[in-house]
């Protein structure tokens, strides 16, 4: 056993530390503007972050999950809204490389890479977790397939360059699904809403309507009802994403702390004790999420280790965000404060990419049995 | 990076499963109801090599890592958490600090026999009014030519009653606080060395402690360990590896009452089915996997440093160590409750060993440095900007 990481890790947590350094003093002005820029996602596919576990002749960085996760924590450790652009991206990177044609990689892989931004439009009205109550339709029309139906909750939905869509192409339950590589631009895919969120307000959530979306047999992603293994694919591998985010997110709202705290002439006891309970439950998060990384990356089962890392990191996470509001008390919760933007980014972490309840029940089924 | 254990990990790691399930835990039970000592267990982990795991071969020890060390802990701790604590005083608390500190003379004459089994250590720190506050200490050494005088008293010594050997710490230096703490070796039978009957605890019964009179004990020169005033760098350089062996038996103790947990909720039936269907139980069982492999990983990551220090003698460990034993220790205490829960008035009944891991785990929050203490070092080493 051996924690520490190989060259080309450290050449991805290096850049990845450069980037964080560029994007924390703009974060807050994303914010107010409730907008990433693209030069910030093509800086950062310069810098091999955008495909960190895309093969080199994709344009990828060709590195493993344990990279990528170590790069995602420093990404949302400035920014939380530009790492879940950059988790979703690298996922639909991930996928394409995985299940996708030659002619799909070549076409979508690059482009991703370099910083255009890829989709999951996986959610609806009425199925999260569960893909089998999918509704969204794909109707085969001569050589090519018409999706209908609305998506909820797709994070950059609005300024994807390709996005990811799951629909039913045969019969109810998970066997039915299939997966398109649909263009951003594609006619007849309309943004319906925008929401309006406590945190993550630099990434835009929209709702979409697909009112007969055209698109070849070609677009067709793996194969016919292989749907629901790409779901599972990419919210296994996603929860790895998360949880490294949620760890950034924690890991700045911590250095907070200790700034304050270094400040004072002599700290409260109370105030070193949450301190210390931050960093200790940040660091078994860290090892908990590098594991189930590890795992993912040499090709093993990870699920139940991918459920322990999202469920127990996100909520340090946001148990360590609000111990630091605690600490630096009420300036931590004025606006514009990176503490308060970390405590209202963090929230979503227990929530997207499967819920703790729903990570209980992954892992409590691996135990049980049951 | 690799997760993996390395084989000769896994081996020690299942020599020391096979010893605590054939061996260990058809006594367990009787072990904590008579607080008999485990002398034949004892004897049995010397001959195993599990007495000085970590210490080099040449000096009579099992030659293994200190991540062995701390696999070793886990199973022995599982079985009898007694046999666990009496196993990590003598590597950690005992062995440790001969083989870092000790001269080749102290090495030769006490570390050999009592790596390989032969003899049993033990190690007086805490005193009745100072535990981690060694700055306190009353107990003095005052130098008499060759020799030193000892004299006050040391409590809550873990092996204290059996031990053949005590490496105490006393004041040499009123002047100097801390600074002015010198360690000695002391023989059992060294005239003014007195061990009192053994304490009586809520848990760990079988591990006997005691405290332990020191009556003008003289000793020579030669069972100073280390420099004078070095004393408390010892100390706390020793508790820094002690405290990954107790992070691990907290483990240990955890894993066993959540593995019966697991077991029961298979068995026990409710509303027509197995509890184990039921979500709420699910949920506890999920709660309490992901906090046993959250300290599990954290006491790898402390052990592994650990032993990279060996050879990277700037490398510190005491945060890793501290949060280790902090996250495993209350973690203990959080799953032993949860899965007494599950066994309901079964596990409160002394029929079934809930109790007993219940009772067992609590300790683990309070030796080689309490709860509080871990989150000063913590901090503290947050604050100086450690890793």
């Amino acid at each position: 056993m051996d924690l520490r990481l190989d060259e080309r890790g450290e050449a991805i947590l290096r850049r990845a530390k450069e980037q964080r350094a560029a994007l924390a003093p703009r974060a807050a002005a994303f914010e107010a503007a409730e907008e990433v820029p693209a030069d910030v996602f093509h800086e950062l596919g310069a810098a091999g972050l955008m495909a960190v576990g895309v093969p080199e002749d994709l344009g990828g960085s060709g590195a493993g999950t344990v990279a990528y996760s170590l790069a995602m924590t420093e990404i949302a450790s400035a920014c939380a809204s530009t790492a879940v652009t950059m988790a979703v991206t690298n996922m639909v990177g991930e996928v394409i490389a995985a299940f996708g044609s030659d002619e799909q990689r070549r076409a979508y892989c690059p482009r991703l890479a370099a910083g255009e931004l890829g989709a999951f439009a996986l959610s609806e009205v009425g199925a999260g977790s569960d893909p089998g109550g999918m509704t969204t339709a794909a109707i085969q029309d001569g050589d090519d397939w018409v999706l209908t139906g609305s998506k909820q909750w797709i994070s950059h939905g609005d300024s994807a360059a390709v996005l990811v869509v799951w629909a039913r192409t045969d019969g109810p339950g998970s066997r039915g699904l299939s997966c398109f590589l649909v263009p951003g631009d594609a006619e007849n895919l309309r943004v319906v809403k925008r929401e309006d969120k406590m945190g993550l307000r630099a990434s835009h959530t929209v709702a979409l309507a697909l009112d007969g979306v055209r698109v070849p047999s070609s677009a067709l992603l793996g194969s016919r009802g292989g749907g629901f293994r790409i779901a599972m694919m990419a919210l296994d591998g996603g929860r790895i994403g998360i949880a490294s985010q949620a760890l950034g997110i924690a890991r700045a709202a911590e250095r907070a702390a200790v700034e304050h705290l270094r400040a004072l002439p002599s700290p409260e006891g109370a105030a070193l004790e949450r301190l210390a309970d931050v960093r200790t439950r940040l660091d078994a998060a860290r090892l908990l999420t590098l594991r189930a990384a590890w795992l993912k990356e040499r090709g093993e089962r990870f699920t139940r280790e991918a459920s322990i890392a999202k469920a127990f990191t996100t909520e340090a996470a946001w148990a360590s965000c609000n111990d630091v509001v605690e600490i630096l008390g009420e300036e931590a919760l004025e606006e514009g404060h990176r503490v308060d933007r970390a405590f209202r980014d963090v929230r979503v972490t227990m929530i997207y990419e499967g819920t703790s309840e729903v990570q209980r029940i992954v892992i409590g089924r691996a135990v049980l049995g049951a | 990076m690799d997760f993996r254990l390395t084989d000769e990990q896994q081996l020690i790691q299942k020599t020391a499963r096979d010893f605590a399930t054939q061996e260990v835990l058809p006594k367990a039970r009787e072990l904590d109801e008579t607080g008999r000592w485990p002398a034949s267990l004892v004897a049995r982990m010397g001959e195993l090599g599990f007495l000085g795991i970590a210490v080099p071969e040449e000096l009579g020890g099992g030659g293994a890592d200190y991540l062995s060390y701390a696999l070793a802990m886990i199973e022995i701790s599982k079985a009898c958490a007694s046999t666990g604590v009496i196993m990590s005083v003598n590597n950690s608390l005992v062995c440790d600090p001969l083989l870092k500190f000790g001269s080749d003379a102290q090495k030769q004459e006490f570390l050999v026999p009592l790596a390989s089994g032969a003899k049993l250590g033990c190690f007086g720190l805490t005193e009745p009014s100072s535990g981690s506050d060694a700055s306190n200490m009353q107990t003095t050494a005052v130098r008499d030519g060759d020799e030193w005088v000892i004299n006050g008293s040391k409590n809550w010594i873990t092996n204290g009653p059996h031990a053949d050997l005590i490496v105490v710490f006393c004041n040499t230096d009123r002047t100097k606080g801390a600074k002015g703490t010198t360690a000695f070796i002391v023989p059992k039978g060294t005239p003014g060395f007195e061990p009192q009957e053994p304490d009586h605890k809520m848990g760990i019964h079988a591990a006997h402690s005691c405290t332990i009179f020191f009556n003008d004990c003289r000793v020579p020169d030669a069972y100073r360990l280390g420099e004078e005033g070095m004393g408390f760098k010892i100390a706390m350089n020793t508790l820094d590896g002690g405290r990954i062996g107790i992070a691990a038996q907290a483990l240990g103790i955890a894993e066993a009452a959540y593995e019966k947990a697991v077991a029961y909720a298979h068995e026990r039936k409710a509303f027509g089915a197995p509890i184990a269907k039921l979500q709420a139980i699910q949920f506890k069982v999920a709660d309490m996997a992901m906090q046993l492999d959250a300290a599990r990983l954290l006491i790898y990551r402390a052990a592994l440093l650990k032993e990279r220090a060996r050879t990277e003698p700037s490398l510190r460990h005491s945060q890793q160590s501290a949060t280790a034993k902090l996250y495993a220790s209350e973690m203990a205490t959080r799953v032993t409750h949860q899965a007494l829960q599950i066994f309901g008035g079964y596990g409160y009944s002394k029929e079934y060993d809930l109790e007993r891991h219940y009772r067992d785990a609590r300790i683990t929050e309070i030796y080689e440095g309490t709860s509080e203490i871990m989150r000063l070092v913590i901090a503290a080493g947050a604050l100086k900007g450690g890793a």
